[in-house]
């Protein structure tokens, strides 16, 4: 894997060597030191061009957990804000020599963009509403640890399907780890043709009892300036995902941040069918596993500068038990 | 009267040039087969028996092998000036159009500021004057500034030589304006070309709505933007007994609005892109702005169908390029923030030769004529090969190969829809309105192509 740019472009296989390094590193955080040489004397940038709390801390979090020096370049008060272009802002980061650029934009294909201006390894931490693969490898990885597995799960994407990047990574990567995906909203929030990604459709929660997994998206206000809702009274009363309609047997998860009564109630995000504290934990891991997986293993590993004082660990191993710190 | 009389070029000798042994086709005048083309002083002299031509006095180019058509017509370029000459001028973009094979184009208003007056006019004009390599239409805009609000001196802009009017890049919303644009034709004529879309079904599209724009979480543009404001347009010039052109069509729709349209009696002609015969929706997987983003968008293959069709039956009058160059900074960013729009004066014979014509799914004959068919919907005389025309002519290669982009563009801008596809087929000269307006270097050298 030299970039990770879309789940689109992964094979189950891949996401499967992803997921079984995550565990690795969860093993690793439940040690006092959290911390491992394995990219030591490496940069990664993180470039955001949005805001983001989630992705952005924990692939910070990740890097610094992987010893890595980190760049982070936010767009309000960088030269970006100064009207620099994408393409000159990574010539310019291209002189730290970066391992890796992770990268979140407004708009479709700039981490494509970027792999191509850049040598680095670059990870697309979401670009326009096009593909947030992360977000859906953390997913993947927080169901199979409560399922096993997610071949025949039955999982409902339950919301703004149209304007969400989470929808259509995570419906790709939910269908290539076998699980059968139906995506449900208004008629106005459904993109016209996505059944051609595999999917069902449904506009309302009549059937919801199906699912194994609802994984609900967030209701933006702006959307109903728009028309696509005519009110979020409305669409609460309709799409709302609340104790009424959640079975207990149904995990609930959500991608954060959660607009509480409206997508979810409050008494669902509290339940204890809610995997939504357990996604944040795997996000950690995950976006471990996914530098770790562009940067340290072989045939990715780029050639280490000379007079590198640490060659790259084979294995995680934690600081203290194995290679010098 | 001829193009040369009509539109404004660079003045220069008319040629005196035998073309030996060419093989002809004027699928409209009806001229088939291999001759001399002998042009004196700027005409078409004679159409002699193939090898039997008097040379003496003209230069002798070798064309046995190559087809001579009738120089091809673009109705629908952006040449950029005034404003926006990091893009393209006048005398990069005619000279994109001569190295395609045509013999004239017309420029849209779209500029900066955008063709609202007869000073405008005029300083265009004086341009194409100093640097056109090809006969050089302007149009003016319909609405002042293309604001949609006010009515342009149409008349006065007529008397200084606006061929014709268009408001294209943006849609003309308010079917009132449009209304009195169409009335005020008679009293000054001039085709109004129409680039049609419903902005509220448009809204923030950067493609063509369906499965593509599903998976890749593009905003979509319906197809229905397009074909309901052509039914709107049609059915007011049928009030107004007006005449209307309809830019680029996209979708299947907006051919069968066309079909209606004319079917009862509407004065309405149109034009579709190559780029928009040869490829769809597919091509924006790639994401790639620089050759894929472009408005109407690329749309489903089934659209793609129905144009070829369209282009068949004859309910698509003519091939228009479109030609919309961009700076590289303007196309070289995500796609949503890119630019809209891609060059294709000088791949267009090529790049559907390559795709409709080779795979036998055209005929040679419809490309050639539908390739100068945009001289008629704006009143100009049609490029041919008839004996005593002005000598406009497309000398071909059918069976080369070439890599688009590989020796560079005229054009100034490099977003060409098919950059780096290997095309068969390619202009090796034009003659424009009597001059020679392009050789291609390898084939003015001699060396074989």
């Amino acid at each position: 894997m030299r970039h990770l740019l879309a789940i689109d472009q992964l094979t189950r296989e891949e996401i499967e060597a992803i997921l079984d390094r995550a565990e690795s590193f969860a093993e690793v955080g439940r040690r006092d030191i959290k911390k491992v040489p394995t990219l030591r004397g490496r940069t990664i940038v993180s470039l955001f061009y949005e805001s983001s709390t989630r992705t952005s801390s924990s692939f910070e979090l990740a890097a610094k957990r992987l010893s890595a020096d980190l760049v982070s370049v936010k767009s309000a008060g960088s030269s970006v804000d100064k009207g620099e272009s994408l393409k000159d802002t990574v010539a310019t980061l291209s002189a730290y020599d970066p391992a890796a650029i992770v990268i979140r934009h407004p708009h479709a294909g700039a981490a494509q963009l970027v792999a191509q201006w850049s040598e680095a390894a670059v990870v697309n931490a979401g670009d326009g509403k096009h593909e947030h693969p992360s977000q859906a490898l953390l997913d993947v990885y927080t169901l199979r640890r409560r399922l096993d597995s997610l071949e025949g799960k039955r999982i409902w994407i339950v919301g703004d399907v149209l304007h969400s990047r989470v929808a259509r990574s995570n419906l790709t990567a939910f269908r290539k780890m076998g699980a059968e995906v139906t995506v449900c909203g208004p008629p106005t929030l459904i993109p016209r043709g996505i059944e051609a990604l595999g999917c069902d459709v449904a506009h309302s929660l009549d059937r919801l009892e199906e699912a194994d997994v609802v994984y609900a998206l967030r209701m933006q206000n702006e959307r109903m300036a728009e028309s696509f809702v005519p009110s979020i009274r409305e669409y609460a009363s309709h799409f709302q995902i609340d104790s009424r309609r959640l079975g207990p047997r149904q995990l609930l998860m959500h991608p954060g941040p959660v607009n509480r009564g409206v997508e979810l109630s409050g008494e669902v995000i509290d339940s204890p069918q809610s995997l939504m504290t357990e996604q944040v934990a795997s996000g950690l891991v995950v976006r471990m596993a996914i530098l770790y997986e562009l940067l340290a293993t072989t045939g990715n590993r780029s050639e280490p500068a000379s007079g590198s004082p640490q060659p790259v660990a084979d294995e995680p191993t934690p600081i203290g038990q194995g290679q010098p710190a | 009267m001829s193009l040369a009389e009509s539109l404004d070029m660079r003045a220069g000798e008319g040629a005196d040039v035998v073309l030996r042994e060419a093989t002809l086709l004027d699928p409209v005048a009806g001229i088939v087969g291999a001759h001399d083309i002998v042009v004196r002083d700027g005409r078409i002299a004679e159409l002699a028996a193939a090898g039997s031509a008097e040379v003496e006095g003209a230069e002798v180019v070798e064309a046995a092998g190559l087809h001579a058509f009738p120089a091809f017509f673009d109705p629908h370029v952006h040449l950029r000036t005034p404003g926006h000459e990091h893009k393209e001028d006048i005398e990069t973009g005619t000279r994109a159009a001569a190295a395609g094979g045509y013999c004239g184009v017309i420029a849209m208003a779209n500029t900066e500021p955008p063709v609202s007056t007869a000073a405008d006019v005029e300083a265009l004009r004086e341009a194409a004057r100093e640097g056109a390599s090809v006969p050089t239409g302007f149009l003016a805009t319909v609405s002042k500034g293309m604001a949609g609000e006010e009515l342009t001196e149409m008349a006065e802009l007529r008397e200084a030589g606006a061929l014709g009017f268009s408001d294209d890049g943006l849609p003309i919303r308010s079917a009132g304006l449009l209304r009195r644009a169409l009335q005020y034709q008679r009293l000054c004529g001039g085709t109004i070309a129409l680039h049609e879309e419903d902005p509220a079904l448009s809204g923030a599209g950067v493609m063509h709505e369906g499965e593509v724009s599903a998976a890749l979480g593009l905003a979509g543009v319906p197809s229905v933007s397009e074909s309901t404001m052509i039914a709107r347009d049609a059915a007011l010039a049928a009030y107004e007994d007006a005449r209307i052109h309809v830019q680029h069509l996209s979708a299947a729709e907006s051919v069968d609005a066309v079909r209606a349209a004319r079917a009862a009696g509407v004065k309405i002609s149109c034009e579709a892109t190559p780029h928009h015969l040869c490829a769809t929706d597919e091509e924006v997987r790639s994401l790639d702005a620089m050759r894929f983003k472009m408005n109407p968008p690329l749309r489903s293959e089934s659209d793609r169908q129905a144009l070829i069709e369209g282009l068949r039956d004859g309910s698509i009058d003519c091939i228009a390029t479109d030609h919309a160059p961009h700076a590289r900074e303007e196309k070289e960013v995500p796609f949503e923030g890119a630019a809209m729009g891609v060059t294709g004066l000088e791949t267009a014979f090529a790049a559907i030769h390559t795709d409709l014509v080779v795979p036998g799914i055209i005929d040679l004959g419809l490309l050639v004529e539908r390739l100068a068919g945009g001289a008629a919907p704006f009143g100009l005389e049609r490029p041919s090969l008839a004996v005593g025309c002005e000598a406009n002519v497309a000398l071909c290669d059918l069976s080369t190969e070439w890599t688009v982009g590989e020796d560079g563009y005229e054009s100034r801008s490099v977003n060409c829809w098919c950059a780096g596809r290997a095309l068969t087929g390619r202009v090796v000269m034009t003659l424009a309105a009597g001059q020679v307006a392009f050789r291609l270097r390898s084939f003015s050298l001699g060396v074989a192509t």
